[in-house]
This record gives structure tokens, sequence and C-alpha cells, in this order.
């Protein structure tokens, strides 16, 4: 048994709350500070001790390179989809009040998409950040 | 049809960026230029619909989201802004052809679809620019237009693209901070960041020359000029030209420095106004001095330069000096000049990039001394490259005459008759760097490496020579390019204060 016993039993501890957290950061945007980007960056940041802690090998394992390669343009994809579904209903770009028959749920729902589309973006571009410069060293 | 036809705007913006997204997803390079292609040439589609539009019924207002302005975003396309989005989207359109040889044999396989990625970026930002109405939109697509550029750079061959993306990344965001900085103080007047908002609330009698409008417009003038490259601002610009991959400097000489010009003369007349701009603060003293230095001293640079990208870029230094001469005559017929030359200097130098881009294609080399008597091996390709030259001197019958024209005439109207010898005198100089690399190209001994060369394949040589040929047209019939430059000049100077 190597050393940082105490380092990865503690962070398998933390692990589901920080995603937890993010989740919560996420869902919460509307009400308090928090949303998206935020969101993203936890869970990113989540990966990330992950990947500290238990190696990047194993790390890629869970969200492999072409996995985040592919996250990056699919939330871009989700947020400019949203806003071209609002078009094919017949308003404007991002005129989310068509996408619910009570148009201020109608922009509860598309701010939420949004939300979606950024925080899958955000994370992904950590973590291929991260990626980036750990392959450097080796 | 109709429910199409009101979504025009947006879709000149969310087509390139969507299309951006999804050549990401692509796997090899020729998948995703086959998207790029298709995603690109419905841009001049839609920007020459718009066109026709704006020429039917007068400017069009798109409010994204639903939401009216000045509190939403507001897409506006005048006919200034439609002259400039066909230019940008038929540039744009005009190199995908040339793009898949060329970006195939400069850029590792892996590497490909990143760079039609930030290609289809770039546009986007670039044509986002272009049509929005709202100064801090406008920055976020300059930041979009210029991270995607710096990516096209640093993609070039050679190590060096990655100092000169990394100057230019410097420069660019000193020029991008200095805008935000003046629309901020802009923002704090007025309380608005609609353009037409706050030009509106400028004229405001109230509003005469208090001091943080004349600082905004400090801030905003340095910041573009960054960005346009004018003359003591430039030094980003040669390095990051001659070392981007072929297609990538192709591209940007057309259009990333129009869109930047095109941000000046929108602050300058919409915004800020002749009254703000030329008469309380010395507008046209500034550029004037600057815009000549850039006509001679970029264009004596270029004719001692031997890398002819490098060359070519020192030449765009000087010509931009041209287009803002034009602004800063503040005159119909100088603005006009200067409108006119956005398109003429796009269509040449983009099709004299594109000739160096076969020759760097075929031979591997754009240095002036390896090309000796490629002429007589590439005769098309250096034929494009001699009628570009004689576009950039202003030989009567080319597109580059045209605009000195009415350079000209803007000058001798304002009673400033030695600027008309200095446009000459200059385009005399442009004689020297271009003739250097005919007498080079066509009068001396090929090389065994120059023996070897052949003209580039049909799908390289097609686009060239179409934009050669549009440099001939519109130097014989300026209906489409001078006409609509001269009523964008007049709206710009008459209608709003």
């Amino acid at each position: 048994m190597r050393l940082d016993v105490v380092l990865r039993v503690g962070s398998k501890l933390i692990l589901p709350f920080m995603l937890l957290f993010a989740l919560y950061v996420q869902f919460h945007g509307e009400y308090g500070p928090g949303g998206g980007f935020q969101a993203g960056v936890i869970s990113a940041g989540m990966m990330i001790l992950y990947a500290l802690v238990f190696g990047v090998a194993k790390a890629k394992l869970i969200v492999p390179q072409r996995l985040v390669e592919f996250m990056v343009p699919l939330g871009v994809l989700i947020y400019a989809g949203t806003g071209v579904l609002t078009m094919l209903l017949g308003q404007n770009f991002l005129d989310y009040g068509v996408l619910d028959p009570s148009p201020m749920h109608g922009r509860e729902r598309g701010i939420f998409w949004v939300e979606v589309g950024v925080h899958v973006t955000v994370a992904s571009t950590m973590l291929a950040i991260f990626y980036a410069f750990v392959e450097r060293g080796r | 049809m109709s429910a199409l036809e009101s979504q025009l705007p947006i879709l000149q913006v969310i087509v390139p960026l969507v299309g951006a997204v999804l050549v990401a997803l692509m796997r090899g390079g020729r998948s995703a230029w086959a998207v790029a292609l298709v995603i690109t040439w419905t841009m001049p589609v839609i920007s020459i619909l718009l066109m026709r539009k704006v020429l039917a019924t007068g400017p069009i207002s798109y409010h994204l989201g639903g939401w009216a302005p000045p509190i939403g975003i507001e897409y506006r396309v005048d006919l200034l802004a439609a002259f400039v989005l066909v230019l940008v989207s038929v540039v744009g359109a005009a190199l995908m052809p040339f793009a898949r040889r060329s970006v195939a044999s400069e850029i590792d396989g892996d590497k490909q679809v990143w760079f039609y990625t930030m290609y289809l970026l770039c546009l986007a930002g670039l044509l986002g620019i272009t049509i929005t109405a709202d100064a801090f939109n406008l920055f976020v697509f300059l930041e979009i237009s210029s991270l995607a550029t710096y990516v096209l750079i640093a993609l070039g061959r050679d190590r060096r693209a990655l100092l000169a993306a990394y100057q230019y990344l410097i420069m660019g965001t000193i020029g991008a901070t200095f805008y935000v900085i003046g629309v901020g103080l802009l923002y704090l007047v007025t309380g608005s960041l609609n353009i037409y908002d706050i030009a509106s609330r400028l004229a405001d009698p109230a509003m005469q020359n208090p001091r943080p409008v004349m600082a905004a417009l400090a801030f905003i003038v340095v910041g573009i000029s960054l960005k346009l490259a004018l003359f003591p601002l430039h030094v980003w610009l040669p390095g990051a030209y001659a070392h981007a991959p072929s297609f990538a400097s192709a591209f940007l000489a057309g259009t990333a420095t129009k869109v930047a010009i095109y941000v000046l003369i929108r602050f300058a007349f919409s915004v800020f106004g002749v009254a703000i701009s030329f008469e309380t603060l010395p507008l046209t003293e500034v550029l004037v001095v600057l815009s000549l230095a850039a006509m001679f001293i970029a264009s004596i640079i270029a004719v001692f330069e031997t890398n002819l990208k490098r060359m070519l870029a020192y030449s765009s230094l000087g010509q931009v000096g041209y287009i803002t001469l034009g602004i800063a005559l503040a005159n119909t017929q100088g603005l006009t000049g200067g409108i006119v030359h956005l398109l003429n200097h796009a269509l040449m130098k983009t099709a004299l990039f594109m000739a160096l881009g076969a020759i760097a294609y075929r031979l591997g080399s754009v240095k002036l001394d390896a090309i000796a008597g490629i002429g007589r091996r590439m005769p098309w390709t250096m034929a494009v490259f001699v009628l570009g030259g004689m576009a950039l001197v202003g030989v009567p019958g080319t597109a580059g005459f045209v605009s000195k024209w009415y350079l000209a005439i803007g000058a001798v109207e304002k009673g400033w008759w030695p600027l008309v010898f200095a446009i000459l005198i200059s385009s005399l100089i442009a004689v020297v760097y271009v003739g250097r690399v005919v007498e080079v190209a066509w009068f001396r001994e090929p090389s065994p490496a120059v023996e070897k060369c052949t003209d580039p394949p049909l799908s390289m040589l097609i686009p060239m020579l179409v934009l050669t040929a549009a440099t001939i047209y519109f130097g014989i019939d300026t209906e489409a390019s001078a006409g609509m430059a001269l009523k964008a000049a007049e709206t710009l100077l008459g209608g709003l204060k």
C-alpha cells in the first residue's frame, strides 16, 4: 500500500459530492449565484482531482480524449441548437418564449438548455487543457 | 419563404458558427473540407439576398431573442454593412476550392479538421462584426475572429509561425482591450450599447464635447487601428501574413483588415459623427499623416523584401493607407474611394496571395531568388500575379485605378492637391516592387527546381482566375462596386449626424 492512502480515500469521499455540487450550481443558476459556466468548471475540477490522485491513465478510462474532443463542439451545438429550434418554431433566434405554451416557462426551458450546453463545453474545454498540459510532460 | 427571409441576418452568422461545430465533429481533412465548402458557399447567397433587400426596402433590423433594441441585441444591415458582408462572404467562398490541396500540402492530417473549424469560426466572427449593431456584441465577435485567426496563423508550416501568432495575440489583445475601454466610456456617458442609440444620444446638444466621449473616440480609434494595421501599429502584420499557411494569408489579407476598417468607418461616421470625429477631434490630420506614412514607408520596405509573402504583406499596409486616407478626407468622393478600395484591394490581394500559395504548393518556397524563371513554367499563375500587381499599381482598366481615381478627386475637392501627387508617387513605388518580381519570374533562366513546376490543378487555378477577372471587371464596370460605395458614403455623410 502506498503512502498516499489518506489522499486517495479522502478524495474518493469528496468526488461524488463535487459532482453533486456541480449539478446543484447548474440547476440553481436561475435562483442564486451559479450557472453553466461555474458548474462546468466544478465538474471538470472533479475529473482533474481524480486524475491528479489516481493518474491520468485512469482518468482517461472514464473520460477518454475522444469524448472530450466530441463534447467541446457538442456543447456549442446544444446552445446554438436551442436558438435554431426557436427559429424553426417561427420566432427569432434565441426567443425562448415559444418553447412552452406559457412564455415565462418557455424562457426558463430555453435558458436551461443553453446552460446545459455551456456546462458541456466548459467542462470539456477545461479537461482538454488539463490533458494537453499533462501530455507535454511525458 | 418570407419567414426564412426575415431570419437572413442571423443565418449569416449562425450558419458558419454551427458549421464550425459540425466540422469539428468530422473525422479527416476531406470530409471537414466538404462540410466547410457547403457552409461557405451558402454565405454569399445569404449576403447577396440581404443586399438586394437593403437596396429594395432600406436598412434591415433584426432583434435577437425578440428583445427590442436598445435593450436587446440588434443586428442591422445597411448598405455599407451589406457591401462588406458580400465582400467577406464572396472572398471566403471563392477561396474554398483552392483550400483543399493547399491546406493538405501545408498542414498535418490530424490538424486539418481544426484548421477548417477555425476558418469557419473566423468567418462567423468577421460577418458578426459587420452585421451587429451592438457595440459590445461587436467586441465578442472581434474576439471570436481574432482567437480563430491566432490559431490559423500558428498552424503555419515553420516554427516562426508560432512567434508571429503570439506577437499578433499580444497586439490584438491590446487592440481589443482599447476598444472595450472606449465602449465602456461610451456606456458611461450614454447608458447604451446599441450603436444607433449611442449615436442619437451623442447628437443631443447637452452631450456636446464631454471629455469621456473624446477619450472614448481616441481609445476606439487606436484599438481598431491596431486591428487594421495602420502604419505605426502594424508590426504584427508582416510576420503573421508571411508565416501563416498560404490559405490563411489569402483569407486574412482579403477580409480581416477590411472588417476592422469597416468598424473604424462605422464608429467615425455613424456613432460619433463627422462633427465629433473630424471637427472637435483632429482625426483628419492624424489619419492623413499616418496614411501617407503607410503609403510610402511600407511600400518602400516592400521594395527591399525578398520573401514574397512578406512583400505582399507590406504592400497591404500601404494599401490600407489608401483606404484610411479616404476615410480621413471625410468627403463623399474620398470616402467612396476608401470604401470601394476595401472591395478592390480584397479581390486583388486575395488573388495575389493565392498565386503565391500555388507557387508554394509547387515549388515549396516563395523567396524571390527561388522563383527565377517561373513565369515560363507556371504561366497562368504568374499571369494572375502580374494582373494583380497591375491592379495594386492602379493601372487604368483595373480595379485599383477606380479607387485611386475617387481618392484623387476627393483630395482635389478638399483642395489638397499635393495628395494627388502623393497617391501617384506611391503608386510608382508599387511599380518597382511588382516589376522586380516580374523581372525575376519572366526574364531569368529557370533553376532545375523551377523547371519541374507546372501550373497548379484547376481547383486552385480557377478561384484565382475568377478573382482576377473580378479585379478587371470592377476596373471597367464600376456600377456594382463604386456605385454602391458612393451610395454608402452618401448615407454615412448625410444621414446620421
